[in-house]
């Protein structure tokens, strides 16, 4: 089975995020990138799983900047088999997709995943436009996966429930909970990753639709109001008055 | 045109589309353009969507069971056939998986997430939630108008826009989809987690599951739907699809009442866009505390079912 696993790298949850006087870019001091974690997870070890079942190779792919390859290690170090980076600092989703499906287009990949999101921009964008742009079925928020021969079940989020699909491979999915359990890499593979390949592929030219006018924080939360524990009247009159849920 | 995806579910509206719809007619009024509701699901609209600001409502037969790609061609052929300049859908589930396959197919861009917009630079400018709702960032789009999906509970639903619509229903035509569903498990019952207007939480601090039968009971006294932390949903105490935070469900409801969760940075990640927080815990360092609006620090099996009793007798006489 030839398979393909994008990954991204996004700030830990924990980050503590800020911006330049522009406003349009990320301060980095003291922000720590992970690899985005539903890739790690839940979209690379199934993949991996699958190359153990069926044999084959895990290819995995980012959209980025040299300074991504530690996140790349990782994803060498958990089991993939070859990894490819195209240089480019992406503008947006578009680019992403469009930069995946230049370079899947020369491969034949069986199956291509994705996370169901990215924790940094929260948009659950690439992978549909990249099954867009390949003309390949998609799968959302897939929980379960098992491949018979060239069809794939899959378990996936659907409005009010979920769905149990059938889906002839070659295929697009962005991947959730559930679908594999989490491998911490071992000193082995830690070792090995350092031997396997990273290719650095140049960018094709993609055309921007949308553009980042600038970054915004909240406002700052107004400090918490306190009420006594033997004071329930207060808090029904609130709920009642203030927030109007009763 | 502005064409917005209408999802009729059970037979009424589905909120998200109202949302949806509610963003159309601001960039409607904006941009002076008329805004077609594409209606799909299992039944004809239960409210007026002229008074939601749809011109034009388009209902769809035969179309409560279409998959992703022939969405995508019933979307597109309509934006194509209109000359539709932003196509506004909500990132619900249905969403998720669409959105992209149609910015591809129509060569638009797509704003996701999106929480509002204004045009005080002369173009419409699309706001969305980044970094887990920790900041937001500010879009423009090209001439050609984008595909815009809006975050579920991002945008309060705004009626009384009073316009007159023309209605028509047609058929869906649609193309063979490339996937076989073979099952369909809907969840009965209360609304989805991700749309709820209200939502109950307990954590660790409810120590055993036999203990949540006080947080169903404000649950349903308050019309709410129930959620959990992560850890709780880890020990099987609660469903997986209650899970929020940053690994689980991103939500935001415009009341959310956590009990007995610390508020640890990966569950505030799913939770801190909530209009409201009420934080009940017993720990006054809980760090929680900080991002509540309201707190109660006390114990939880006390203040819950005395809560409990308080509300029932307020319901009673009003
Ligand atoms: C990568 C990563 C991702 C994560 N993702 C998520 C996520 O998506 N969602 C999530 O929730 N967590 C997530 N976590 C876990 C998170 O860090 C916390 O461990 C978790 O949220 C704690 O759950 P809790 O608040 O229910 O339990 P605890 O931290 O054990 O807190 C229990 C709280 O209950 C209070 N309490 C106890 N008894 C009472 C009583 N009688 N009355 C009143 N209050 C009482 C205590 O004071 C305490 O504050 C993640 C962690 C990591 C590392
Ligand atoms: N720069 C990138 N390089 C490779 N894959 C990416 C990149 N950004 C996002 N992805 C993939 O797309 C998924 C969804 O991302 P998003 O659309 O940003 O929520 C992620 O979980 C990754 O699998």
């Amino acid at each position: 089975m030839n398979l393909l696993v994008c990954i991204s790298k996004t700030p830990d949850t924990t980050s503590k995020i800020a911006f330049d006087a522009s406003g349009k870019k990320l301060l980095e001091d003291g922000v720590q990138f992970i690899l985005n974690p539903y890739d790690e997870w839940y979209a690379l070890v199934r993949a991996i799983e699958l190359k153990e079942q069926f044999g084959g190779q895990v290819d995995v792919i980012h959209v980025g900047e040299a300074s991504s390859e530690m996140i790349i290690r990782k994803a060498l170090a958990i089991g993939a088999d070859a990894a490819y980076r195209v240089d480019m600092t992406p503008a947006g989703s578009w680019d992403t997709a469009s930069q995946i499906a230049a370079f899947a287009k020369t491969r034949n990949y069986d199956l291509i995943f994705l996370g169901k999101e990215t924790i940094d921009y929260n948009g659950s964008e690439v992978g549909s436009m990249l099954a867009g742009i390949l003309d390949l079925p998609y799968i959302a928020y897939a929980s379960k996966l098992t491949i018979n021969g060239q069809i794939a079940t899959l378990e996936s989020e659907i409005e009010g429930g979920i769905a149990v699909s059938e889906v002839n491979l070659p295929m697009v999915l962005s991947c959730a909970k559930g679908m594999a359990e989490q491998r911490i890499p071992n000193m082995m593979g830690i070792m090995n990753a350092k031997k396997k390949p990273l290719e650095v592929v140049s960018p094709t030219d993609v055309h921007q639709h949308i553009r980042l006018e600038r970054f915004e924080l909240p406002p700052a939360k107004s400090s918490v109001t306190m009420i006594a524990p033997d004071d329930i009247d207060k808090l029904v009159d609130i709920f009642h008055s203030d927030l109007k849920i009763i | 045109m502005i064409l917005v995806l209408t999802e009729i579910f059970h037979q009424q509206i589905k909120r998200t589309s109202l949302e949806s719809l509610t963003l159309a007619a601001q960039l409607a009024k904006a941009t002076g353009s008329k805004v077609k509701a594409l209606c799909i699901g299992d039944g004809t609209p239960s409210v007026d969507l002229g008074d939601y600001g749809a011109d034009e409502v388009v209902v769809i037969n035969d179309s409560a069971l279409l998959e992703n790609d022939q969405l995508c061609d019933l979307i597109c052929r309509t934006a194509t056939r209109d000359n539709a300049s932003y196509v506004i859908l909500s990132l619900n589930s249905t969403g998720k998986s669409t959105a992209g396959l149609v910015a591809a197919k129509l060569n638009k861009g797509l704003i996701s997430g999106v929480t509002g917009m204004n045009t005080d630079s002369g173009n419409p400018l699309f706001k969305k939630n980044v970094f887990s709702g920790k900041a937001s960032a500010w879009y423009s789009v090209d001439q050609h108008g984008a595909v815009v999906a809006t975050l579920p509970n991002g945008i309060s639903p705004v009626s009384g826009q009073g316009k007159q619509t023309s209605l028509s229903t047609s058929n869906s035509e649609c193309v063979t989809s490339k996937i076989k569903r073979l099952e369909r498990r809907l969840q009965a019952g209360k609304t989805p987690l991700a749309e709820a207007s209200v939502v109950v939480s307990a954590g660790r601090g409810m120590k055993d599951p036999s203990n949540w039968g006080m947080i169903e009971e404000l649950s349903d006294i308050l019309g709410a739907t129930t959620a959990c932390s992560r850890p709780v949903a880890d020990a099987g105490w609660r469903p997986h699809h209650e899970h929020v935070g940053q690994t689980g469900l991103a939500i935001r409801p415009n009341v959310y009442v956590a009990i007995g969760i610390s508020g640890a940075i990966q569950h505030l990640a799913g939770v801190n866009n909530s209009r409201k927080i009420i934080v009940i815990n017993k720990d006054p360092e809980a760090p929680f505390f900080k991002a509540a609006d309201y707190g109660v620090c006390g114990d939880l099996f006390e203040i819950v079912p005395k809560l409990n009793e308080a509300l029932k007798n307020f319901k009673s006489k009003s």
